[in-house]
């Protein structure tokens, strides 16, 4: 009998005409872009690297771009925690309170937020400026009849709001609202069962949440705010309207109108944020593999991304 | 409560304990008293309130109405000038250390191996040193029988393995008391008995233990004794072999031949089930 058992099986896999098709037609445009890239006057290669080495170009690459990219997600990741925290606290004046900063916060446009931290200076004129110290010093002042100052010293405020760290605090609290969004989803993934079992043990609540909750919410957390950090890169451009000139495009671009070499200024750009994202997206896979310890899963392999790209064609020897 | 009161005061005291959810009563006045070293195991039908009543013990619910002491101590209030001070959460989590838990769906932490679930507590809440925690988690690792299994994350084990480093975790705490909330009704039934038989040895060992299960055997073998709750209140209670083979009251009498029944039924099953792999 058992010689009639079926064997080994040797099947003509599956034929995709159509892939083939559409294969042979991005071949033909790739090639063409190529041709492009390298024919095209336009493109003037040897100016592109050199603009994109010029020494201002590096220090608004680092100082406005990439700094600014780091402090604004350090405000908006520490911030978005806090907020979301707040937001699921049952005491209706915390959650209330993060409510309404991520309805503020996500309704102003980026480029708007930013211009207006330019301009804030205006509400604390010098030389008073802003002044730090008790709350309501001087009507406390006015209330009893006492003379003498609350204010322990005060700041320049068009120094703090203007400049970089004007776009930092826009930026970071812009991204600390969506922060909060993406924290409180993910500490909402996790099991309430962990929470109760880190509290039997005896974890006070704020322990239960920094060592069992959160690192499991960081599973779910990464992922979005690895694109949030990729989108700070990008929004760092709009920087100009701090105004902070120290930012990579806003250099690139003044070497243009003054070489009048628009297009070639606009590939440099291209390519430094292109090295950015790749470096970033590195990091981020890292980070979603540390987070993902205990989950089983680990995203996609190299492997299967080429095993992927074979089946497309319907062979996968 | 007069010193004298406190030293004589059994393990777990609770007086007419009341709990409700949105207006309804779930806990109507439970008194349950259980001696240091005793075994006491929870029986009753579906809903009526033994899972509130552990976790009320362990104050992951709070009680509308009477009073639990654990060890002497109030749970969750001060008394001042005889009016009740809710304590902060802090003074919870202390209180809290003296009971370990162990649940019905395991809650293993699942980012952390089998051996840092049992070294997390004593590390983070009793500032243990790391290296005496890991000895610690080891050799309590080892008593329940997975020695071997100390690098696994929880997903990497089975069920029964999973309950038995959630028994090792609240171990690790050197607990007063242990509440177990159904340990063995998520397993496959042939898991069931290498998680019984950690407890067992628990028991033997004299450790105070507060066991809701539907397992029968276990609890006319290991338990000293048998409490029946039906709809939120004690209905009948005393020692296994009393309960269980002579119920007094009507509503225990109908809880127990509906176990036997699905009990009967479910070994009938297996029998079958066994015959028909058979041919
Ligand atoms: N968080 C909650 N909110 C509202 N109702 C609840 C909550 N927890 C429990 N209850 C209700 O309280 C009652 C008692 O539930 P409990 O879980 O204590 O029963 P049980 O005896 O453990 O039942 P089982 O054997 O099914 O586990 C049930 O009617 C349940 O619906
Ligand atoms: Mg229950």
């Amino acid at each position: 009998m058992s010689e009639d058992r079926p064997g080994t099986i040797d099947a003509v896999p599956v034929r995709h005409p159509g892939r083939w098709v559409a294969i042979a037609v991005i071949v033909v445009l790739a090639a063409m872009f190529v041709h492009l890239l390298l024919t095209n006057d336009a493109f003037n290669w040897h100016f592109v690297f050199e603009a994109m080495f010029q020494s201002p170009v590096l220090n608004g690459l680092v100082m406005g771009t990439l700094l600014v990219t780091v402090l604004a997600m350090v405000v908006g990741v520490v911030f978005g925690v806090i907020l979301a925290v707040m937001r699921l606290s049952d005491n209706p004046v915390l959650s209330w309170t993060a409510f309404l900063f991520t309805w503020f916060f996500r309704a102003v446009p980026r480029y708007v937020l930013l211009f207006i931290m330019g301009t804030l200076g205006i509400l604390f004129p010098p030389p008073a400026g802003l002044g730090i110290g008790v709350p309501f010093g001087a009507q406390i002042n006015d209330l009893l009849g006492m003379s003498g100052t609350w204010t322990f010293f005060s700041l320049d405020a068009n120094n703090i709001f203007g400049g970089i760290i004007g776009g930092v605090i826009g930026l970071g609290l812009s991204e600390a609202a969506y922060m909060a969004e993406i924290a409180r989803a993910g500490i909402l993934s996790v099991d309430t069962g962990q929470r109760e079992a880190a509290c039997a043990l005896g974890m006070s609540n704020r322990k239960a949440m920094w060592r069992i909750v959160l690192p499991q919410a960081m599973r779910v957390i990464v992922p979005p705010t690895g694109n949030e950090t990729i989108a700070m890169v990008k929004d760092t451009s709009l920087l100009i309207a701090v105004p902070v000139s120290t930012e990579l495009f806003f250099q690139l671009q003044s070497i243009g109108s003054r070489t009048y070499q628009t297009f070639p200024v606009a590939v440099a750009a291209v390519i430094w944020y292109l090295l950015i994202c790749s470096v970033l997206m590195v990091v981020q896979s890292r980070l979603e593999a540390r987070f993902g310890r205990g989950f089983g899963t680990s995203g996609p392999s190299d492997h299967g991304f080429r095993a992927r790209m074979l089946s497309m064609v319907g062979g996968s020897k | 409560m007069s010193e004298a009161q406190v030293s004589d005061m059994p393990l777990v005291h609770a007086v007419n304990v009341h709990k409700s959810f949105h207006g309804v009563e779930v806990l109507k006045g439970i008194d349950i008293d259980v001696a240091a070293g005793e075994v006491v195991c929870l029986l009753g039908p579906s809903g009526s309130g033994k899972t509130t009543f552990l976790r009320c013990i362990n104050q992951l619910e709070t009680i509308q109405g009477g009073r639990i002491w654990v060890d002497g101590d109030l749970a969750g209030y001060t008394e001042k000038n005889g009016k009740l001070h809710r304590l902060g959460d802090s003074h919870i989590a202390a209180q809290r250390r003296e009971i370990g838990m162990v649940f019905q769906r395991f809650n293993l932490f699942p980012h952390m191996t089998a051996l840092e679930n049992v070294m997390e507590a004593p590390i983070q809440v009793k500032g243990v040193r790391k290296r005496e925690a890991k000895e610690r988690a080891l050799a309590l690792l080892e008593r329940v029988g997975l020695g071997e299994r100390c690098d696994n994350y929880p997903a990497q084990l089975s069920g029964g393995q999973q309950q038995r480093v959630a028994i090792a975790r609240a171990l690790a705490m050197d607990p007063k008391l242990m509440l177990f909330d159904e340990p063995t009704s998520a397993l496959d039934p042939e898991l069931v008995g290498e998680v019984l038989s950690v407890m067992r040895e628990l028991a033997t060992g004299g450790m105070t233990m507060i066991v809701v299960t539907h397992e029968m055997g276990f609890a006319r073998e290991v338990a000293d004794r048998v409490v029946f709750m039906d709809a939120g209140i004690v209905v009948e209670q005393g020692p296994p072999n009393d309960v269980i083979n002579n119920p007094q009251h009507e509503r225990t009498q109908s809880f127990l031949s509906r176990i036997r029944e699905e009990n009967e039924d479910y070994a009938a099953a297996l029998v079958e089930r066994a015959e028909a792999e058979k041919l």
